[in-house]
């Protein structure tokens, strides 16, 4: 009998035991498998002003200068070569990254009536540009400078910079973009976009400078 | 214990303002920056620090503009490391090394390359990049993918 029930004791315990963990199963990769770079590929694309900079690949001892539109350095399989690509081979492998690329850091001019924080007529049209353009970045960060021609004095030229300024941030909020990411500043007539002497009124000296990033 | 907690209180802000160097201008699906071992969601607007890892996942992509105005973008499944990012506004000079793990980038080059041609590299798991002030994508695909 208590052979018996020792007997059960020990299947059950057999049963109830931590499954046997199965053995690791190990792949051994073939050493070249193991030992492969990535794949890249590295190509130049003409700027939106139809010129194309350069990119010097270095790989190794290996150099590729990269110089004409679509031109691309490849390596695959390990196996590194020069080629053309074309403008459609591009975009179906970069769409995604050239489509979530930000609009490009820029700066828009506008001009003023003498003495005043006016805008001349034709900037006024200019200004609906602007803000139209301005509307399609999602997160602008915005630095308004103001400047003055060389009549007056410049201690007030340096007032009327800034208000100059101030009155274009005035239409960036109107359209909704928020004030904290509007700076801006007076230069008076330190920064000449036009150089005269004292005294000279150049129209193309008073401005404001919107710079987008 | 006051003054402790007041002098890291003041390092921390010291050090977010002081290590801006980009942002966040465009995010869609999974976008993360890797900062300090810490993983953060990266949102529209989001600061972005020297020594940051952009992380996207299958669905994700991401645009960054930087203080030289130097822009970047990677495609979905990238790791972009910002390792070494440093530009002066007077001079213009400066550098930035980027490594790309893996996935796609696009660049448009700023500033800083205009001022010295050899102040931009990227970096691949095989390659290293100069940028004579250009435009130009990369692609990364490890084996096996």
């Amino acid at each position: 009998m208590l052979v018996l029930v020792l007997g059960a004791l020990v299947i059950l315990g057999a049963i109830y035991a931590e499954p046997v963990p199965p053995e690791k199963t190990v792949v051994v990769l073939p050493r070249a498998v193991l030992q492969r770079p990535p794949d890249e590929t590295v190509v130049v694309l003409p700027s939106a002003d139809g010129h194309t900079g350069t990119v010097v690949v270095q790989r190794g001892g290996e150099r590729h200068v990269l110089n004409q539109p679509f031109a691309a350095s490849r390596l695959t399989g390990g196996k590194a070569e020069i080629t053309q690509l074309s403008d459609a081979e591009v975009r179906q492998s970069f769409g995604v990254a050239l489509e979530a690329l930000p609009a490009r850091p820029t700066t828009f001019l506008l001009y003023f009536i003498t003495a005043t924080d006016e805008l001349t007529d034709e900037s006024k049209g200019e200004l609906k540009k602007i803000l139209a353009a301005l509307k399609q970045r999602a997160v602008p960060d915005i630095m308004v400078v103001g400047h003055t021609d060389t009549v007056g004095e410049p201690e007030r030229n340096d007032l009327l910079s800034a208000r100059r300024a101030e009155r274009v941030k005035g239409f960036l909020i109107e359209i909704g973009i928020p004030s904290a990411q509007i700076q801006t500043a007076g230069r008076g007539e330190r920064e000449l976009l036009v150089p005269s002497a004292d005294n000279v009124d150049e129209p193309r000296n008073r401005r404001v400078e919107i710079n987008v990033r | 214990m006051r003054w402790t907690l007041l002098v890291c209180l003041s390092c921390f802000a010291a050090g977010v303002w002081a290590g801006d160097v980009g942002q966040i201008k465009a995010a869609t699906g999974a976008v993360f920056l890797e900062r300090q071992g810490e993983r953060l969601p990266a949102t529209l607007g989001m600061p972005v620090q020297e020594s940051d890892t952009l992380v996207t996942g299958a669905d994700g992509s991401a645009g960054v503009t930087f203080s030289d105005n130097s822009v970047l973008s990677v495609g979905p499944g990238s790791v972009l490391a910002i390792e070494r990012y440093a530009f002066d506004s007077t001079t213009h000079n400066g550098h930035f090394d980027a490594s790309l793990k893996k996935g796609t980038l696009a660049v448009v080059s700023g500033k800083m390359v205009k001022q010295s041609p050899d102040a931009m590299r990227v970096r691949t798991p095989s390659s290293i990049m100069g940028v004579r002030g250009t435009e130009f994508v990369v692609k990364v695909i490890e084996p096996g993918n």
